[in-house]
This record gives C-alpha cells, structure tokens and sequence, in this order.
C-alpha cells in the first residue's frame, strides 16, 4: 500500500472505531438520562408509570407550602387543570419557589406521592416554560395551544 | 432624537456592508483592483456606523431615554450608571447589537493589519466579513431593533434581570462574543481559500493568529461564565450542562481542535481540508450559539415563539452560511487538499486523534443539547436530557486527550521516535503513580481524587520534560518560541485544571442545613456559626443579610455575610458570600427563612467546603494566556519580502484558475 492510502486507511479506521464507541455510549447514556415532563393528571392517569424518574410540571397550589419545624423537608401540591399531586422535598427551595408559581420538579413517585430530588422555578416571575404551558395545554384539552406549531408545523 | 439616529446608522452600516461583501468578492473573482478596493473603505465605513449606533444605545441607557423600548425594559432610574452600561447587552435585542459591534471590531482590525496580505485574498476575507454582517444587520432591522419607541414615555423603567447586576457580568458577554465573533475571521479565511482555490498553505498561516487570539477570548468568556455561575447563580455549581453553557462550549470544542489542525496544516500542509471543515463548524456552532441563547428557542425549549419572524430569520441565516459554506466546500475542497505524508506514530497523528475526541465530544454535547427539539419534532414527548449524560461521556472522549497530552511535543512531524517516547512515558508514569499513591493518603481512597492527581502530574510531568529538554539542547533565546510557549502554557494549564476539577468534584463537603442564630454546623473541619439575619439596603435592592462566622480548632477564619437580594420589581436574588483561599473555598449561600414573619429565626443555609476549585479556573485561564503567547509568534507577523515569495505563485494560480 502507498503511504497515502495507508494514512488513509488509518484515518477511517479511526473515524469509524471512534464513531462506533460514540454513538454506542450516546445511546446508552441518552436512555439513562432522558427525562419526561409530566404534569399530576397525566401522572394520574398512568402515563408516567412507565418511567422511574421524570419531571413533574405545574402549579404550585396556593396555601399548600408546608415546611417542617425541625429539618429542611416541605410539602407542597403541585396542580394543573385537572389534578393535583403532593410533593416532598427536602432542601433549599429556589428564590421565586411561591404559591402559583409554575415549577418542575425532578424525582420519582413514592406510592401516591412524588419525591423531588430538584426543584426549578424559573427566574423571571412572568414566565412559564413554553414545555410546561404545551403539557399543560395538552393534559388540559388534549389538544396543542395554537403556538405549539408556530416552530413550522408540528402537531 | 438618538433613537432615530441610531435607526439611521445601522441602515447606513448595513448599506455599506452590502458594498463591503458584493464589490470586492467579484473584484477578487474579475480581477478588478478598483472593486477589491473598495473592501477596506468600505469596512471603515461601516465601523463608523456601527460604533455610532452602539454609542447612542449607550447614550440613551445613560440619560434614561425611557422613549426607548429596550432602555425602559432593562433599566430604571435606580440602577447604577455601571449597570446601565452592561444593560446595553442584558437582553436580546442589545446583544445582537454588541454581536455586529464585535464583528466590526474584528473587521477594522482586519482591515488595519491585512496590509501586506496578497490583495484578491485580502479582498475576499473581508467581503465574507462583509456577508456575516449584512445578515446581522439585516437581522437587527428587521426583527430585533433596539431602538424602537415606546409612547407614551413611561417615567420609569423596569429592570436589569437582577443575575447579570454582578461585575462578573459587565465584562462576560463582550469577551465570550470576542471568541464567538473570532471565529468569523477564521471560517473567512477558509472561505476565501476555498474561493480562490489557493494551491499554498500560506493562507493558514495568516488566519493563524486570529484564531489563537479568538480561541483565547472564548477560553476567557468560558471561565469568567462559569465563575459567574458560581459566584452569582448562588448555589456553588461551576458547571451544569445548561444548553447555554453548552451553546459556549461546543464553538470552544471545534475551536481547539481547529487551532491545533492549522498547525498541522501550516507546518506540513496535511488535514488542509479538515482545517477548513472545522473552522467552517467553529463558526456555524458560533452562530448556533448566539442564537439559541438569545432569541429565546432554548428557555422555551422548542418555539421561536416570541417573534416568528425572527425564528424564522435565524434559520434562514443558518442555513444560508451553514449549507452555502458546506456547499462550496464540497465543490472546492478537492483541489485545496493535499500535503506530506505521515506516519502512524507522528505528531499529526496524534493531534488527529485529538481532533476527532474533540469534534466526537462536540457531537455529543449538540445531540444532547438539541434533542428536546428533536424529540418535540418527532412526537416523542417533552424529554430533557439530563447533566449525567454529558457527565459520563465527556471524560471518556477527553481521557485520550489526555494521555497523549505529553507526548505531542515529542513526537516529530512525519515520523516520532518511538524511543524517546518510550523515555517519556515511563517517567510521567512513575511521576504520576508516585503522586497518586501519596495523594491517596489524604482523600480517603477517593478514586476521583487520586485519578485527578495522578492525570495532572501526567500531564504536567510531560510539560515540564519538555521545558527541561529545550532549556538544555537549545542556545539561549532560541528555547522557546511565542508559539511554543502558548503551547506549554496552554498545556499546564490542563493539568492544574484537571486538579481543580476531579479534586474539588470528588473533595468537596456540600450541606444544605437549617440553623437556628448561635447554632454551629461542622463541614470539613471548619465550624460554621450562624449568627442570624438582618435586613440591609443598596441602590436598587434591600436585603436579608445573614452573618456566619468561620473558626477553624477555634481560631478565626472568616465572617461571611451571605445575601438574599430584592430587587425593584420583587425579583430575588441570592448573592453568596465566598471566602477564597488557593486550596479551598468556603461558600454560604442563604436559603430561606423557616418562618416568613420571623427572619430573625432559623433559616436554610447551604454551607460548602469546595477544595481546589480555584484551580479550575486559573487553569482555564493559564489555557486562555497560551493562546494569546501563540498569537505573538514571530513567524505570524507578515512580512512584505516573504510574502511576495508566496503570493506571486499563488497569484497566478488564481488567475489561472479564473481563465478557466
């Protein structure tokens, strides 16, 4: 073989040794680590029975924050339109974490509750994550908002 | 007035852009001098403009011009005149604006030291210049103008989003846009080779230091972001695999693996088409980047929602750069490639390797990053990925990088010498063993510690052989070359980040605790005491201040007042208090008050023992110094008689390649 078909050969082999071994742990770690948005009445009706940890969407529901009185663990509902699902959570709540504030909690159910292990609310008080508002439209009416398929068409 | 004038001046800038990137590129292709002139005057011109724009938006935020939108949403009478400045760019619309600014900055300089560049060459870098910034400008006019009206003028505006009121980020944006807009120069130099069809590899030893230059801007944007995500962000994170991190980080991926293949290139004329390939990748992720930080696709993960227009713009540009570049690549890239060849042990080789880890790891960080949008647009439900993916395989495809990371000085171009290879090893091995079995008497067996000592000796071993091998075989003043020395820099500065990162993520002490004032919590080694909260006040914020004193075996430490911050439109923010030192941190961060009514009582507080994570980002830093050192290199500064020796072949190779 003359030197540039070896380098070549080589160069492919690499690229496609490399590539092999990246799309393989990418798949792999992709399925341990993609995590579903739910709100509680999708939780409710099963949909998420499927899936160990996802995150659950919604509203936090007025006057249901309760904190303990010796340690860092709150309770609190999460709602939307049509369900409403209770939280644990033990930690520091995030700076805009209030009644009616939108959130997504991240964990796993624990019989008929949901343990959270992160809790986001989002920095602007205006704000709710267009995911959120398409999920809740969507437990809601069962339908997409009409802006769900401004990004060109999808359904 | 101003916010007309200001109107005026970017239509002017865009009219001259379009001069600026049409006139030249068909000079360069006719071979008409009076065309490929008109490129610098052009570019001035609209430097002009632009920095005339630019200073007008800042002249508004300054004297209140509420008229304006954008001033009356991200400022108000209460914000510091140094924050008013930085609110210049704390939103969409400004930042487009610091964006063309930037890109124009990179033009004049072009512009100003392209002098001695053969003049078809010349003239084609900045007419692609010209392109970039017709489609900026087109798209700040035309969908995110900054200087809009709002009538009737309210008599105070709203607020500065109260995470960038930080120092950390009055200079952030601007430097990771220095990178960003950096690479533009390179992806132009690309493009006019491929446009000219230059036979020479001359051309990438111009765009050489320009890349160094614009690699170490993003090096630097990168650090001072994720210092600012520690320091301001508030919960002592330095990384989080947030899309907008991400967004920074995969121009910086391809960057370095461009930054290495030019090197290639010019030295031995290999991978030219790679070189080109990947500067084409630096500066389409670039865009990318700008884009899906700004204009809203990702906090609201997959809408272009806010202004269709503008969604609808961007995708347009990016395919229009991304697809027009791919395009003339594949149709020229044939003819630009070529150079020696090389063996399977040799420094191209190696520096291959790392290109691929480095454009895998890119790969890798986009597929996670853009797969909310794939799994919106194929129906599989509302899915995020979350930071262990990107966790798990980002060390893998580095630990190459790693390993080889002391060899490549040594290895020769075309052919390395297996023997002194063999040399090096075993001694950066004993090194390494010898540190990580001591290592692993203080860390308690962490594996992540030991791992992390023992890769940073590794490669900081290789580094300093090479030092030692140069300051003895080569005559004083001849030992280390600008370009070597950004090299070496660069190099240890992997290995002191390496310490920072794998140390303070296997080392640190983290608890979120509720204190009650006068109660002590103990975090490695250091007794934190709360002594309770009361309320302060600044220019537009009041704050819950909380004091926590720090004894270590009873001796004094520190006395930290962490913040939580409200700001005028009843944002909150958390402003932790650090107490630094070279081999730790110390870090409170106040949560919140158990009670609402009693702020005096106990509250959540979140206490860290963070050891060397100072380190990271004076590594990053000694990386983002080796670029700048590189960029100096003697060899970069074109010189009148040298070039005239390349540019005549290459001359007429245009012409030859224009007859045909």
């Amino acid at each position: 073989m003359n030197p540039t078909r070896k380098r070549r050969l080589i160069v492919v082999l690499l690229v496609v040794a490399a590539a092999t071994v990246a799309v393989g742990l990418g798949v792999f770690a992709l399925q341990q680590n993609m995590n579903y948005l739910f709100t509680p009445s999708q939780v409710q009706s099963g949909a998420a029975s499927n899936h160990k940890t996802f995150r659950l969407g919604g509203m936090v529901k007025a006057g249901s924050i309760q904190r303990s009185k010796t340690s860092l663990l709150a309770t609190f509902t999460v709602v939307d339109a049509d369900g409403a699902m209770p939280v644990e959570y033990t930690g520091i709540l995030p700076d805009l974490f209030r009644d009616n504030q939108s959130v997504i909690a991240t964990g796993h159910m624990d019989n008929a509750h949901f343990v959270a292990t992160e809790v986001l609310a989002k920095h602007d008080e205006t704000y709710m994550p267009k995911e959120l508002k398409d999920a809740m439209a969507k437990a809601h009416k069962d339908k997409p908002m009409p802006e769900g398929s401004d990004a060109g068409g999808s359904p | 007035m101003t916010p007309e004038l200001g109107q005026i001046a970017l239509i002017l800038a865009l009219l001259l852009a379009l001069a600026q990137s049409i006139l030249p590129i068909v000079g360069a292709w006719k071979n008409n001098s009076a065309m490929m002139a008109v490129a610098r005057p052009a570019a001035f011109g609209q430097g002009f403009f632009v920095v005339m724009a630019f200073v007008l938006l800042v002249w508004a935020f300054l004297h209140f011009d509420f008229s304006v939108q954008y001033v009356a949403d991200n400022s108000n009478l209460a914000l510091p005149w140094y924050y008013r400045i930085t609110a210049v760019w704390g939103a969409h619309e400004g930042s487009m604006l610091l964006w063309i600014f930037i890109l124009n900055v990179w033009t004049l300089a072009l512009a100003l030291f392209s002098g001695q560049l053969p003049e078809a060459f010349a003239a084609r870098v900045l007419g692609v210049l010209g392109i970039i910034s017709v489609g900026f400008l087109a798209f700040i006019l035309f969908t995110s103008d900054p200087f809009g009206r709002l009538i009737p003028m309210p008599p105070d505006g709203g607020d500065l989003n109260p995470v960038l009121q930080d120092p950390g980020m009055t200079f952030h944006p601007p430097v990771i846009y220095m990178g960003y807009v950096g690479f533009s120069v390179a992806f132009a130099f690309s493009i006019a080779a491929l446009l000219g069809g230059e036979l020479e590899q001359a051309w990438v030893r111009w765009a050489r230091p320009w890349t160094n230059i614009a690699w170490a801007f993003l090096t630097c944007g990168i650090v001072a972001g994720s210092w600012w995500a520690y320091a301001e962000l508030g919960w002592g994170g330095w990384w989080f695999w947030d899309p907008v991190e991400n967004a920074s980080f995969m121009p910086w991926l391809v960057g370095t693996a461009l930054i290495h293949a030019q090197a290639v290139t010019e030295k031995r004329g290999s991978l030219r088409a790679w070189t080109i390939l990947l500067s084409i990748f630096a500066f389409s992720l670039s865009l990318l980047g700008t884009f899906l930080v700004r204009s809203g696709v990702l906090t609201s993960v997959h809408s272009f929602a806010s202004d269709p227009r503008r969604g609808l713009f961007i995708l347009c540009f990016l395919i229009v750069v991304v697809g027009g570049s791919l395009l003339l690549y594949a149709l020229r890239a044939p003819k630009v490639a070529g150079g020696k060849p090389f063996a399977v042990v040799s420094r191209e080789s190696a520096i291959l390797v790392g290109n691929l880890m480095f454009t895998v790891a890119a790969a890798m960080v986009l597929l996670g990053t853009l797969f909310p949008l794939i799994g919106d647009a194929l129906n599989l439900g509302k899915i995020s990925v979350g930071p262990p993916y990107f966790g798990l395989l980002f060390p893998l495809l580095m630990l190459p990088i790693v390993l080889l990371l002391p060899f490549g000085p040594y290895l020769r171009w075309g052919k390395g010498e297996p023997q002194i290879l063999k040399r090096v090893m075993l001694r950066a091995l004993l090194a390494a063993v010898a540190c990580a079995i001591v290592a692993a008497f203080f860390v308690d067996g962490k594996l992540k510690a030991i791992a992390g000592v023992a890769a940073a000796v590794w490669v900081a071993v290789g580094v300093l052989l090479y030092v030692v091998k140069r300051w003895r075989e080569m005559p004083r003043g001849r030992r280390y070359p600008a370009e070597m020395a950004g090299m070496l820099f660069a190099h240890a500065g992997v290995a002191i980040f390496l310490i920072g990162v794998l140390l303070s993520e296997s080392l640190s002490a983290t608890s979120d605790v509720r204190m009650a004032p006068g109660e002590t919590k103990t975090i490695g080694g250091y007794d934190f005491r709360f002594d309770g909260v009361r309320e302060t006040q600044g220019p537009n914020w009041r704050a819950d201040q909380g004091t926590v004193t720090v004894t270590r075996d009873g001796k004094p430490v520190a006395v930290m007042q962490p913040q939580k911050r409200t700001y005028t439109r009843e944002q909150i923010q958390t402003e932790s208090a650090i107490y630094p030192g070279l081999t730790r941190d110390l870090y409170v961060a106040l949560g919140e008050p158990m009670d609402k009514q009693h702020i005096d009582g106990a509250w959540a507080l979140r206490l860290y023992y963070k050891p060397f994570i100072r380190w990271l980002w004076f590594g990053g830093l000694m990386m983002m110094l080796g670029g700048f050192v590189s960029a100096c290199d003697r060899r970069f500064r074109i010189r009148r008689t040298a070039i005239v020796d390349v540019a005549e072949p290459m001359r007429t190779s245009v012409l030859a390649e224009n007859r045909t």
